[in-house]
């Protein structure tokens, strides 16, 4: 069984139930996703099965207070949980921050206390499924262009317009969307069946393949007053939700660099040329040195990150910092591990170049790599560059 | 219905063990111990069963047993009962004398173990505590009900399942499909921090056997070759034959 990788023994700073909760996560995922994962990536679907264990574990939605089904606990615990369930799939935790981060976490933050109780302990048990719409077609980087509208009406709202590159979107019982109206922009709760909502499944992915990522449309799709979310206004309130979810990838990625490295190390041990391992080869030893050293960086970057949010003092430029350095470094860690592997490498019996392709996908999403850079740029000089 | 199960902390399956230089222990220094994977199965057992009563856990051995002591509560279990002991005795019959000591003071329905601990595979627990304690006691155990002062187990037999029933309260000993062992949430994790463990001091009875020492396993010796062509068969036939005895 995967052994994590902690070679600067970081674990030590945490608590008793902290490791044991790592512990636990880690096994859910040895046990439960990992005899599945090739299975599901090669046929681009998502272990379903598994969603209601997930729930019962308290997965899914982390920090949600008990009294609305959540386990109430620490952002801290959260990114320990994201990190082990990414050491299986960034897929996998794809499933669990888009259900916490950008579906709960709204609806916790933003929603009436109506909304609290209806969508919650359902997003949490997992008896219901979750997605966010924030980016479009021709939106991305820019969300403020957003051409989604809503228009009032006598008790409700018409949304048209279209969400792309949105996870669990074929899934999702509920999409959070965003949608400007005359006010600037607003988040709706729009249910599965609401005639006029249509959510296509995208076929040809090349990363995330066990992961759903859809279309949506809104052809004058009616809402009606009590599912928009009365406290939210304007570009902060889905950015916020962002900074959460980002907060879960810093943490996330480093578990998929932890599971390249492993495999990595293991592999140079046992494979012979030249009669000796190509772990006894300089140039092999200097790929997995500098694997481990950026592992141990993540990780200590992961372990200041999560104190200071769990103390109200991670800042959104910590997290961009955090998430523009870790999702490089398991990227770069990915790709130098499927080398190490060989020919080997790109079969999918090995899961360092899953992890590399799923990775391409995480560089870009939840802020690009470019626009982190310039939101710490911004924050250092006082300059804004975008 | 109140529901005691007794396990044992073990090293982890994927343990290379190393031999302490006397041979008379294995050296601890590096092993992950983990909550023996059969007495999880009693833990699930007893939690399914419980229905309002409690579940007691209870294990013998020194400080680092509470981690899976802490592993069980974390399941769903309500108590916890820690024998402090700075060893586990090489005799079962000098555990199960501590161990029984403890569970007269409870008044407990159902008393389970795992069918054997995967470190000493001694396989005498939930026997011995039967006997201990005058009760019956079921053992590979793959089924479960309980209704009416009454169980109705069945037992994995050798190409078969055998079903016998016996009145409570009774020791039951589980095996492998009884369930499946739940994870522990995240909250029952934090939830199990917070209830005390209870500590005991109770001397084991005595000590009837002694480990004399450990050895390792005989290394597999390396293979013949005994050619690469068709000529090589006859010998290889003869050798089979002859020297493996396996033709």
């Amino acid at each position: 069984m995967f052994q994590g990788v902690d070679y600067f023994k970081i674990s030590d700073l945490f608590s008793d139930d902290e490791r044991m909760i790592q512990q636990t996560v880690r096994e859910f995922v040895e046990e439960r996703f990992m005899p599945v994962i090739q299975k599901h990536h090669r046929n681009g679907t998502f272990p379903l099965d598994i969603i209601p264990e997930m729930g019962q574990m308290g997965l899914l939605g982390v920090t949600v207070p008990e009294e609305y089904g959540g386990p109430g606990l620490s952002n801290f615990i959260y990114g320990i949980a994201m990190q082990e369930l990414e050491r299986g799939d960034s897929g996998l935790r794809s499933f669990a921050s888009v259900q916490g981060s950008l579906v709960m976490f709204p609806i916790k933050t933003y929603g009436s206390e109506e909304q609290k109780k209806k969508w919650l302990p359902l997003l949490a048990s997992g008896t219901k499924i979750g997605c966010f719409g924030l980016t479009e077609p021709d939106f991305g980087s820019n969300p403020g262009g957003m051409l989604t509208r809503a228009k009032k009406t006598n008790d409700g709202w018409l949304i048209n317009g279209s969400k792309m590159w949105i996870t669990n979107g074929s899934l999702a019982d509920i999409a959070v969307v965003w949608a400007k109206t005359d006010d600037g922009i607003n988040g709706f709760l729009l249910e599965k069946g609401t005639p006029g909502f249509t959510a296509k499944g995208l076929e040809g992915k090349l990363s995330l393949r066990a992961s759903d990522t859809a279309e949506l449309s809104f052809q004058d799709c009616f809402v009606p007053d009590e599912n928009k979310l009365p406290g939210a206004l304007g570009l902060k309130g889905p950015l916020s939700c962002l900074n959460e979810a980002r907060y879960g990838i810093s943490w996330g990625v480093t578990g998929a660099a932890m599971a390249c490295y492993d495999e990595a190390l293991n592999y140079s041990k046992n494979r012979i040329q030249f009669d000796k391992p190509i772990a006894s080869f300089q140039l092999t030893q200097e790929k997995l040195v500098a694997m481990v050293t950026e592992i141990t960086k993540s990780q200590l970057l992961n372990y200041q990150l999560g104190r200071l949010k769990d103390k109200g003092l991670a800042t959104f430029n910590h997290v961009s910092l955090a998430k523009r350095n870790n999702v490089a470094q398991a990227l770069n860690i990915a790709r130098t591990a499927r080398t190490i592997l060989g020919a080997n490498g790109i079969s999918d019996e090995y899961q360092s170049m899953r992890h590399a392709m799923n990775l391409e996908s995480v560089l870009t999403y939840e802020g690009t790599h470019e626009v982190h850079t310039l939101i710490v740029g911004q924050h250092i000089t006082g300059e804004s560059a975008f | 219905m109140n529901i005691a199960v007794c396990i044992k902390q073990v090293p982890d399956t994927e343990t290379k063990v190393k031999i302490s230089d006397d041979k008379k222990s294995i050296a601890e220094g590096d092993i992950n111990f983990i909550l023996n994977p059969y007495d999880e199965f009693g833990v699930e057992e007893a939690l399914k069963l419980a229905d309002g009563g409690e579940v007691t856990i209870i294990s013998l051995g020194p400080d680092r047993v509470t981690s899976a002591i802490r592993s069980a509560l974390a399941m769903g279990a309500h108590k916890a009962i820690h024998i402090k002991s700075d060893a586990v005795p090489a005799d079962p019959g000098a555990t199960a004398d501590a161990l029984v000591a403890v569970l007269k003071e409870g008044n407990y329905d159902l008393i389970f173990t795992g069918k054997q601990a995967i470190d000493d595979d001694h396989t005498q627990m939930a026997s011995l505590l039967g006997e201990k304690l005058g009760i019956p006691a079921v053992n590979v155990v793959v089924k479960l009900e309980v209704s009416g002062g009454k169980v109705r187990a069945e037992r994995e037999i050798e190409g078969a399942h055998e079903v016998v029933e016996c009145p409570t309260p009774c020791v039951i000993s589980a095996q492998r499909g009884l369930n499946e062992p739940r994870y522990a949430s995240l909250k029952g994790i934090m939830a199990a921090k917070k209830i005390q463990i209870e500590a005991k001091d109770v001397n084991p009875g005595p000590n009837q056997l002694q480990i004399v020492e450990y050895n390792y396993p005989p290394q597999k010796s390396a293979g013949k070759i005994v050619g690469d062509s068709a000529d090589a068969v006859p010998e290889l036939i003869r050798l089979l034959n002859e020297e493996a005895k396996v033709i």
